[in-house]
């Protein structure tokens, strides 16, 4: 692993250059199911920053004494806390979200993220820079989801935050929302756009060509 | 003589290396529309004889003619015959078609010159924006990757339009054939490697991103505050003796006399462009058999179970295809030879798999009023599965032929 990387580097490299949703293909589901508005997005992205941060530190911090066949159940049982803390934190100060939510708070205990985090990195280094990756990972999904959440709930219902942006054709404005938007399949026409754009950007991204076709036409 | 060695002295400025090089793709596209190609398919391609791509899809672009123009007919029909009824609606309306209408023809459904006018002024603005912005992706992709635009939106590009609703405001055309050739074309590489028929991927989106402009019942007749249901959503709500008693016979639903996507209604015409393709092999007869079988009998087994709650239940075979876009789906689109299944047994499969969700979607699902697209879309995913295990079935046959000798 980045030994030698600095805490910036372990901090924003999983942003853009090792996005969990857009390189690693992690956690994708919630992107799916959470994102049809901002709200919930920037909460379900707040949410899981918060318990990849905080299980990998703990994680980090007694990863000596966890004895290596049972690793995966005792970093279940810690990520398992920190979800209960979360989804009781939500419940108490934001119930119609945490509703909302439904069970896809208590289904970061399986997001890929978390315990992909746990389990390749902060099993390996202290825990301050274990904190700095949960949080640089947490950042990278967040980005995500909240590029998603802008892009559905404004073309899909012509909102932010519930705030009218573009006004609706059937309240007498002039934009047509497009349903597609809403249903969570346009999240992964919406992800793999967002993937095309990156690898544009980013090359090294790119996968190298697993065949060639044979030429189609004689060349002259 | 002139255009053919204009055409070659200005050649060189757009081959590699020259002043348009980057415009290659337009000259070859305006080069062999005009003229044949100077390079044709030797090789394994997906079209496995000697006829070429581009003149495969000039054929298939000629077929569709007559649903064209039988549905530009059909579309004034409807229009003036509901005009006729209700006189109010044409002062009332103030849709800018009208006004291109009323300088060339008039509103009388007993007229032929009429009808087609109204229909054309209907049709063409779709069909050409459809051409304009998916071809437009289609000249980018071609420029950014270097390769030619190739023949295959003629076909994709006149389909989508026939698909779609004649009221349909053409902002939501140029989304829909844009989401059609760029996310389930040219994403995957082009023609040639789609996994989907990219004219009906352009209309499930518009499906399910405007639903209130393409399903339901003010959309399928071109007059503003004309409601009328298709005969297939009516058939859910009454059943087909009520088709009947409101005077749509059978014989008018073959014909095409009803309101309905553009080209779809009429499936007479629709038989006799389907029947110039698959007299020149162009469409699979294994997949368009395949489709009747499948559908025929599951209407059958529909027919026995019976419903009370369900009219559509009843329906007879004969009925479901003549309704909705059953027969164009059967010959136009499932036909695509890039996204229906290759090997031959596959292709029975594929026709019957298309058949049986058309009807089962049709008839079981209330939340679709129509089945044909979903089912060939459906049919799309799972064609290269079919092949698989048909390829896999033949090998095993083999193997085990020559174990025991």
């Amino acid at each position: 692993m980045a030994k030698q990387a600095s805490a910036k580097e372990v901090l924003f490299t999983p942003v853009f250059d090792n996005n969990p949703i857009a390189l690693q293909i992690l956690g994708i589901c919630s992107a799916l199911a959470v994102t049809s508005n901002l709200d919930t997005a920037l909460v379900m992205a707040i949410a899981l920053t918060a318990v990849t941060a905080f299980s990998n530190l703990f994680i980090a911090m007694i990863r000596n004494q966890i004895p290596s066949s049972i690793r995966m159940i005792v970093q279940m049982v810690i990520i398992a806390s920190l979800v209960i803390v979360v989804d009781q934190i939500l419940r108490a100060y934001a119930f119609t979200l945490a509703k909302q939510l439904s069970v896809f708070v208590g289904l970061i205990i399986t997001n890929c993220i978390v315990m992909g985090r746990a389990e390749a990195f902060a099993m390996q280094n202290p825990p301050g820079r274990s904190f700095l990756d949960g949080i640089g990972n947490g950042l990278g999904y967040s980005a995500m989801l909240i590029a998603l959440g802008v892009v559905r709930e404004l073309f899909g219902a012509g909102k932010l935050f519930g705030v009218e942006i573009l006004p609706l054709a059937k309240d007498g404005g002039w934009y047509v929302p497009n349903g597609l938007l809403l249903l969570p399949p346009s999240a992964f026409f919406l992800i793999g756009l967002f993937i095309w754009a990156l690898r544009t950007w980013k090359k090294g991204q790119q996968e190298p060509v697993a065949f060639r076709l044979a030429p189609q036409v004689e060349e002259d | 003589m002139g255009l053919r060695s204009y055409l070659d002295s200005v050649e060189h400025h757009f081959a590699r290396g020259g002043r348009f090089e980057k415009l290659f793709a337009l000259y070859e596209a305006a080069d062999t529309f005009l003229y044949r190609p100077a390079s044709v398919t030797r090789t394994t391609a997906h079209v496995r004889d000697g006829i070429d791509l581009k003149r495969m899809m000039i054929l298939v672009w000629f077929a569709t003619f007559p649903a064209m123009f039988f549905g530009m007919w059909n579309v004034g029909f409807q229009a003036n015959s509901a005009y006729a009824a209700q006189p109010g609606l044409l002062a009332a309306s103030a849709d800018w078609h009208l006004a291109v209408i009323r300088l060339l023809a008039g509103f009388d459904p007993g007229s032929l010159w009429d009808n087609f006018i109204h229909g054309a002024v209907y049709f063409v603005p779709i069909y050409f924006v459809t051409f304009a912005v998916g071809g437009l992706w289609e000249v980018l992709f071609a420029m950014v990757r270097g390769h030619e635009v190739n023949e295959g939106f003629f076909v994709t590009s006149v389909l989508f339009a026939l698909i779609l609703p004649p009221t349909i405001p053409l902002w939501q055309v140029a989304l829909g054939i844009s989401f059609g050739v760029v996310i389930a074309k040219e994403v995957f590489g082009g023609t040639g490697k789609n996994f989907l028929n990219p004219a009906l991927a352009g209309r499930a989106f518009l499906f399910f991103a405007y639903p209130a402009q393409i399903s339901g019942d003010a959309v399928w007749t071109a007059v503003d505050g004309f409601t009328g249901a298709t005969p297939l959503a009516r058939v859910a709500q009454d059943g087909i003796g009520q088709l009947v008693e409101r005077g749509l016979t059978w014989c008018d639903a073959f014909i095409g006399f009803m309101p309905g996507s553009i080209g779809e209604t009429g499936t007479l015409a629709i038989l006799i462009g389907g029947a110039a393709l698959l007299v020149t092999r162009i469409a699979a007869w294994r997949i368009v058999a395949g489709i009747f079988l499948g559908a025929g009998v599951l209407s059958l087994v529909f027919n026995l179970i019976g419903s009370a709650a369900n009219p559509l239940f009843a329906v007879p075979w004969y009925w479901h295809l003549v309704l909705g876009g059953f027969a164009f789906g059967a010959f136009f689109m499932a036909t695509d030879p890039v996204s229906a299944a290759m090997t031959d047994t596959g292709k029975w499969i594929f026709g019957a798999v298309v058949g049986v969700m058309a009807i089962l979607i049709r008839v079981v699902n209330p939340a679709f009023p129509e089945g044909m697209m979903l089912a060939i879309l459906f049919g799309n995913l799972c064609a290269p599965l079919i092949d698989h295990f048909v390829v896999a079935a033949n090998i095993k046959r083999r193997m085990a032929r020559h174990v025991q000798q």
